[in-house]
């Protein structure tokens, strides 16, 4: 980088210094100049073009569902009084509009929730407490039927709600099941260790889809008569599972990074299995591996909109239906960037996260 | 007396002993436990699916496959009708789920090289345009991009207002028309002569090669390869007569005939399987390239090798030793994937037998075999991805 090179001498205008930067990462050669004069055309077209379709073309409202003047200017101009008149049905779902509150209370918790997770003060065993805590709170506020609040059947959620539920029971449940398959993948017995390989590898070798579609139409058929459980926590068993065989592979590679002589001198200590385990092993292996851990997490975040396949009514899903409507038919790419805006808030903070832990994994403590 | 002591020099055979401070016993213990805990798992969510399959009178076994399965395939690549089999419509399925996976790995891991190495790119503006493409395409669910791309295809003007692209080629919501060559059996003869050709210049190579390491020259190859690839083909097609008349897509009506169709559903779950795996893949190159140390560069370089030459023969062989595993995963990911076909009407095998269940009720049998068709192409990609890893692993004494 010349700029580093230069930044010790103050004397160099700034120009000049912008200047020489230019030449460097842009103009440095003939073929680098026609790489950046194409990609600036291009980039510049791109940009023209979505700035006249989302600002400039764009139908922002309209009265009372008439549709006209959005279809007047299809192809050309964004119609973003679909999102005006929708947005609450794509958060929220189907769940009772004055009780609307009640979801997006929901949503702030879950968000806080992570951001507490992700502080590294509050990385101990109280984060436990603090998380059954949230999710009690968050169950009362979803269900109600309590203290005041009224009763909202699990039918009628919908919505941003929806997904942060499979995607935090996922990795909240997966988690643990993910740490002992993944100690039962190394252990010495032979039938456990069968089995958790049988697990993981059944699992990883075929879709989520499948699996989604066994809780969905295979799971009544091995429950007795009269035992029916409702479809989210179908789908929800079916996210765990999935989670879990994953989340064991990353765990496990954490342990396997642990030198051998770590669980020796535990051994040599007389300790015992459970506790040379979880107070020597387990500490340093998921250390090693709490960045792979968030990019796991974000994959299952994404893959929670799958459940769409099965009918359950997450943010995609809710966003689909949302345009189901005959008026706003033909309007399903703005809702689309919009839903896909959402998507990519939750990720992008996650994959930022996952990154900066990478780094300060590498610098020298 | 001697006897006695030398019995107790040899250390004593580790019996078990029934105690909770054994830990043989304790071992043992356990993996009665959990096993007994799994049979009777298993025994019992068996009785209770024969039980619910007989009141609900469903007979169990795969003998409906040989029943009529009147469901229709659009976009078939082997011939279906809606009378033929359910052995037959699952066949169909796969069929294109194979067709939807090899050729989505092939151009996902071309776009995914590209893109990676255009992220290590000198130019600022390129690699950082590659940067926000893998970030953009990384962070948004693959199922929402995919109905993205479909919707944006429907979108596209009808047939007789087709976008051209490119000459020959078709863009509408009928999906992307290309033009391609009509293929007779003859042709076939050609192309085997070609692979013939292919098979003798590898073979030529190594001999080359082979002469190469013992006396230090390199061998010149390439009028051998032309002469076997491409004119052995030629007299072969001229001796046969063989035509070579191109089918070009045409405008019939409402609708394209001629040419090679590719329907909305393919092509809308082609692109977002690519684009998105692309992504991937480009982490996993860039990945692979900065893993291989700078002086690999600046040795091969004071060599007297061009840049060319120093990426592929010494850059790349080390790279592909760290992006190979990875990516083996990468195609295992978009292969199953390639099962979100069910959510835009692409009748893969999930959507096929998931159609086969409904009509039937044989959900076992069905989902079943999904898992079947997956775990049998996710273990032949893994056992040929971990020939090749073998194959350019280094060779150590």
């Amino acid at each position: 980088m010349p700029l580093h090179a230069q930044e010790s001498q103050p004397t160099t205008s700034i120009i000049k210094r912008a200047l020489s930067w230019l030449r460097a990462n842009l103009f440095s050669s003939v073929a680098s100049t026609l790489v950046t004069l194409v990609l600036v055309y291009l980039i510049a077209y791109a940009a023209i073009s979505l700035f006249q379709w989302g600002v400039v073309h764009a139908v922002w409202a309209v009265p009372d569902n008439q549709t006209q003047a959005c279809r007047s200017v299809r192809g050309l101009g964004a119609c973003w009084a679909v999102i005006r008149e929708k947005y609450r049905f794509i958060l929220f779902g189907t769940y009772p509009y004055e009780e609307q509150w009640r979801s997006a209370l929901a949503i702030v918790l879950f968000v806080l929730l992570y951001w507490v997770s992700a502080v590294r003060w509050f990385w101990r065993a109280e984060l436990a407490l603090i998380w059954i805590a949230a999710l009690t709170v968050i169950g009362w506020l979803m269900w109600g039927g309590a203290l005041g609040l009224s009763y909202v059947p699990q039918e009628r959620w919908g919505g941003l709600p929806v997904t942060l539920i499979l995607a935090t029971f996922g990795l909240a449940l997966g988690f643990p099941l993910g740490i002992l398959v993944a100690l039962g993948r190394r252990s010495e017995l032979p039938a456990i260790k069968a089995l958790c390989v049988l697990y993981v590898e059944l699992i990883r070798g075929v879709p989520l889809v499948s699996l989604l579609f066994m809780a969905s139409v295979m799971f009544p058929l091995f429950m007795p008569d009269g035992f029916n459980i409702d479809k989210l926590l179908r789908a929800q068993i079916a996210i765990i599972l999935f989670a879990g065989a994953y989340l064991a592979e990353v765990v496990r590679a954490g342990l396997q990074a642990v030198p051998k002589g770590q669980s020796e001198s535990a051994q040599a200590l007389g300790l015992s299995y459970w506790k040379r385990t979880g107070l020597i092993i387990l500490p340093q292996a998921l250390r090693h591996v709490i960045p792979p851990l968030v990019n796991t997490f974000i994959a299952f975040f994404k893959d929670t909109s799958l459940v769409l396949i099965i009918g359950i009514f997450d943010l995609l899903t809710a966003a689909k239906a949302a345009i189901i409507d005959p008026a706003w038919q033909s309007f399903s790419i703005e809702v689309y960037v919009v839903v896909g805006m959402i998507y990519f808030l939750f990720c992008f903070a996650m994959s930022r996260y996952s990154r900066n832990l990478e780094a300060a994994q590498h610098q020298p403590r | 007396m001697a006897v006695v002591q030398q019995a107790s020099v040899r250390p004593p055979p580790h019996r078990m002993r029934v105690s909770l401070s054994d830990e043989k016993f304790l071992g043992l213990f356990w993996q009665m436990l959990v096993i007994g805990a799994v049979a009777g798992l298993v025994i019992w969510l068996w009785a209770n699916a024969v039980h619910n399959l007989n009141v609900r009178r469903i007979a169990t076994g795969f003998g409906f496959l040989s029943r009529e399965a009147g469901m229709p395939i659009a976009d078939s690549w082997i011939a279906y009708t809606p009378k033929d089999t359910y052995l037959r419509a699952l066949m169909a399925g796969v069929a294109n789920t194979l067709r939807v996976a090899v050729v989505g790995i092939v151009l996902a891991t071309v776009l995914g090289t590209l893109i990676g190495i255009a992220r290590l790119s000198k130019n600022w503006l390129m690699a950082k345009l590659s940067a926000v493409y893998v970030e953009v395409l990384r962070d948004l669910p693959l199922l929402l991009q995919l109905l993205f791309w479909y919707v944006l295809l429907q979108g596209l003007p009808p047939a007789r207002q087709a976008w051209q692209p490119i000459g020959g080629a078709y863009l509408s919501n009928r999906g992307l028309m290309l033009p391609t060559l009509q293929f007779t059996s003859a042709h076939a003869w050609v192309l085997l002569a070609a692979l013939f050709g292919l098979v003798a210049t590898l073979l030529i190579r190594r001999m080359a090669l082979a002469r190469q390491m013992q006396d230090g020259r390199p061998r010149r190859i390439w009028p051998y390869a032309i002469l076997l690839i491409v004119g052995v083909p030629a007299v072969v097609s001229s001796a046969m007569g063989v035509t070579w008349a191109v089918s070009r897509p045409e405008l019939r009506g409402f609708n394209f005939s001629g040419g090679l169709a590719l329907a909305p559903e393919y092509f809308a779950l082609l692109t977002a399987l690519t684009t998105y795996t692309a992504a991937f893949i480009a982490e996993i190159v860039r990945a692979g390239i900065l893993a291989v140390s700078k002086g690999q560069w600046e040795a091969g370089a004071a060599l007297g090798l061009r840049r060319g030459q120093v990426l592929k023969k010494i850059v790349m062989p080390q790279a592909l030793r760290v992006i190979i595993p990875p990516l083996t995963s990468q195609y295992l990911n978009l292969t199953k994937n390639s099962s979100l076909a069910v959510a835009i009407g692409y009748q893969d095998i999930v959507s096929v037998a998931n159609t086969t269940l409904n009509q039937t009720g044989q959900a076992i049998e069905a989902i079943t075999l999904i898992m079947t068709v997956f775990l049998t192409i996710s273990l032949s990609i893994s056992l040929f991805m971990n020939w090749y890893n073998a194959r350019i692993a280094l060779v150590e004494r």
